[in-house]
């Protein structure tokens, strides 16, 4: 997760990445080596459709309040 | 106990300086205007002392957070929901998820009163009460792998309790789901630029959806990118319509808007959530995020004069046209969220604490997101204060108190002491291209004024008509959101509850159930927003109080929650640092309550209201605002709907208290026979700063582990790093 560019221009673009939930997808890649290196790791599609699909079964998650 | 620095005292000395002579030249100023520069310095200076030294105090003394001991997001780390987070991607998460409309729209109506009291009451309150309540129950939930508000009143106080502590969390989500939607329609009805601009937000979002389910999943700050420039394009055509033959299809009624939000909650619930609620999810936190940002740079560069009177003579009558009462309670009950929310404890227990990297940094979270919210609170009383005050109360006067002409609401606001001409009024409306900006109650249009003013001072005056219409985007914006979320949330409770009576209702897949209690839990906010629209008292008028108390009195929970668990967590010396915040929320919000529904003033009390409509039924006459024996119908229906729901409410957080009480008493009696669920002490590996800026020791202590173990970097851009930089 280094890229390209200035030192403030990463800094940038990882604060966004992250707050917009967008390294969710290198998050899981590398907790999935780590903790089960034989399984198959889901492709990026599959493992978005399942995140948003997780939100449907408990809408508490990411409930934003008044 | 280290000593301070001479540097460190000099810094504070300062800071202490500068937030005193704010308050002074608000508190002792008469007659004169004064600049917002002194509110702001009083905000900022209280905000800087209380984070250093109060909270510091709690966290430290009273809860004693342990650097050592592992969260549960280093424990339980699943790489979805449990995971640590930086702190500074987690104070973002956070603040998004607890700012909302509640602090823009309670301080613009707390602004009748003048901006002291709202000013006094926002900065006091969050330091004392709000901030407080938000860390504590992080603190709390963190320690029982984030468990939820309902579950730890369940766990900790009983069944019981936790019962009522349920319901009354039910009833208050529909009550401020209806109060929402009300600002909504009374912000879009008549405006035929405000509404197709809401309206473009549907197919932005389904665009948004299909893109990033579709085409390239999981971009998402492209996507929000391409999003907000077709929300902004939204905004300028909104204008081309308003200005064309189109512009009688998106000039509604509220009658209609009604409809129409109705339905649009329903089917918005029942859809997949890719489809509508996450990409608008994305777009309405840009737009929050963007424009408090923006606020606050406007506020401080262009530094505008209060109109308003620090006490307007209302606050000690309690005869407002905005909200009847006194002051005394009702101040406090209007500014609710900017304060002091109950809502919050359901964010701080829910998805926070399964991301915290280290209990030390619940400081920083819980507190300092709670200050940032109530700046934003202080920004929103400033936008209020800055309008004339003559436009201020003919924007939110209900139209039964100032008739619908110009001519008559300036009569009326000259009946208030307050001066407007008929001709400013109209003009006022041109300047930000609206029919008429008069009886538009709600906060969100005066707070878009106010907002239009700021902004177009920065950027010149000719875009203050984009700028208004910017700042009800905004606003409409996240309250579809919320109405879509909340309807959600409250679904899912409801077919918890219903679950017990009939088991397939627990399965949240189950369509039939899906359907039902998607239906019936828009249906009773409908109801809400369907009364609010065409109740001749005002719907705002009647219903907010009803809404601030709701909110209030689950702060009232959570305080006694996080009280309990003081007590029970051996504490007892220091549970006053909710107890006592605890004691003033309960009195306010219970007088308040005892108030709407004994009082013997008809404007305040909602059953001595009934009995006057009731008895002028029975003998035949019509008395105004009504202007039928249908209205008369409408106003004693809902004023007892409203005391019904007021004196419920107060019950429920009784008897929260009163089992809260209980359980504390047993516990003192015999310590030993009461159980406490704090999941047992792991070692914590990880090794990340507090605060935002990493302090010379942490930096050394990263600098030491990024040397000893340079193979395995974990999670977290500046965990083990020597820069404690990305």
């Amino acid at each position: 997760m280094t890229g390209r560019g200035p030192r403030w221009w990463r800094a940038v673009r990882w604060y966004v990445r992250e707050f917009t939930d967008e390294s969710a997808y290198d998050r899981y890649v590398a907790h999935a080596r780590k903790d089960h290196p034989c399984a198959a790791v889901m492709s990026r599609r599959a493992f978005e459709r399942k995140r948003t699909d997780r939100q449907e079964s408990d809408p508490r998650q990411g409930f934003r309040c008044c | 106990m280290r000593t301070a620095s001479p540097r460190t005292i000099l810094v504070w000395t300062l800071v202490a300086l500068v937030g005193a002579a704010g308050w002074s030249v608000l508190a002792l100023s008469r007659g004169e205007e004064v600049s917002a520069a002194w509110m702001v310095a009083a905000a900022l200076g209280s905000y800087a002392i209380a984070y250093r030294f109060y909270a510091k105090f709690i966290v430290h003394r009273v809860l004693k957070v342990d650097r050592t001991r592992a969260t549960p997001a280093e424990r339980l780390d699943n790489g979805i929901d449990f995971h640590p987070t930086d702190r500074r991607v987690l104070l973002g998460h956070h603040f998004a998820a607890i700012a909302g409309a509640g602090p823009l729209v309670g301080p613009v109506l707390a602004a009748q009163m003048g901006y002291l009291p709202g000013t006094v009451w926002i900065i006091v309150g969050v330091i004392f009460a709000g901030a407080v309540q938000d860390m504590v129950v992080l603190f709390f939930s963190t320690r029982r792998d984030g468990r939820s508000l309902g579950q730890m009143a369940r766990e900790e106080i009983g069944p019981f309790g936790g019962a009522a502590a349920l319901v009354a969390t039910f009833v208050i989500m529909i009550i401020l789901l209806g109060v929402l939607a009300l600002v909504i329609v009374n912000a879009l009805a008549e405006s035929p630029w405000g509404t197709f601009s809401i309206a473009m937000t549907l197919p932005i979002a389904l665009f948004m959806g299909f893109y990033l389910r579709v085409l390239r999943p999981g971009r998402v700050s492209e996507v929000t990118l391409i999003g907000v420039s077709l929300l902004l394009l939204a905004i300028v055509a909104g204008r081309w319509v308003a200005e064309s033959a189109l512009a009688d299809t998106f000039t509604l009624e509220p009658a209609t808007l009604v409809v129409w939000l109705v339905a649009y909650g329903f089917v918005a619930s029942v859809l997949p959530v890719w489809m509508l609620l996450a990409p608008r999810d994305y777009l309405s936190t840009f737009m929050k995020v963007g424009t408090i940002v923006l606020l606050a740079l406007g506020v401080v560069v262009s530094l505008p004069t209060l109109k308003m009177d620090p006490v307007t003579e209302f606050a000690g009558r309690g005869d407002g046209p905005v909200f009847a009462g006194s002051l005394f309670p009702f101040v406090f009950i209007t500014i609710a969220c900017g304060a002091l929310s109950g809502f919050h404890a359901l964010i701080s227990s829910g998805t926070t604490p399964k991301m915290i990297q280290k209990e030390t940094q619940i400081r920083m979270i819980g507190y300092g997101s709670m200050l940032m919210e109530s700046s934003v609170a202080v920004m929103a009383l400033i936008a209020a204060s800055i309008i004339d005050p003559g436009l201020y109360f003919a924007m939110n006067a209900p139209a039964g108190v100032i008739g619908d002409s110009v001519q008559s609401a300036s009569e009326a606001v000259a009946n208030f002491g307050y001066s407007i001409t008929p001709e400013e009024l109209a003009l006022a409306a041109k300047s930000v291209e609206e029919a008429s900006l008069l009886s538009r109650t709600g906060g969100a249009p005066t707070l878009a004024v106010g907002v239009s003013e700021i902004f177009s001072t920065v950027t010149g005056g000719g875009l203050k008509a984009f700028w208004y219409h910017f700042a009800i985007m905004f606003e409409a914006l996240f309250i579809l959101t919320a109405l879509d979320a909340g309807t959600r949330v409250g679904r899912f409770m409801l077919q918890d509850m219903l679950g017990n009576v009939h088991k397939p209702f627990r399965n949240v897949s189950w369509k039939p159930g899906l359907l039902l209690t998607s239906a019936a839990v828009t249906g009773l906010w409908g109801y809400f927003l369907w009364v609010g629209v065409h109740e001749p008292l005002g719907g705002i008028n009647q219903l907010f109080p009803v809404f601030g108390i709701a909110n209030q009195l689950l702060a009232a929970v959570a305080l006694a929650v996080c009280t309990t668990l003081l007590v029970k967590s051996g504490r007892l010396k220091w549970a006053w640092i909710t107890a006592v915040p605890l004691a003033w929320d309960a009195t306010v919000t219970l007088t308040a309550s005892w108030q709407k529904v004994f009082s013997s003033d008809p404007r305040v009390g909602f059953f001595e209201q009934r009995a006057i409509y009731q008895d002028a039924i029975d003998a035949g006459k019509v008395l105004p605002p009504a202007k039928s024996m249908d209205d008369m119908h409408t106003v004693v229906t809902n004023s007892t709907v409203d005391g019904v729901l007021a004196a419920l409410l107060a019950l429920l957080v009784l008897v929260v208290i009163a089992d809260a009480t209980r359980v504390c008493v047993r516990h003192l009696r015999d310590p030993a026979a009461s159980r406490l669920s704090e999941v047992p002490y792991v070692k914590s590996e990880l090794t990340v700063p507090d605060g935002i800026w990493a302090t010379k020791a942490e930096k050394a202590e990263q600098a030491a582990l990024a040397t000893a173990a340079p193979a395995a970097p974990p999670s977290g851009p500046d965990s083990a790093r020597t820069d404690g930089e990305p």
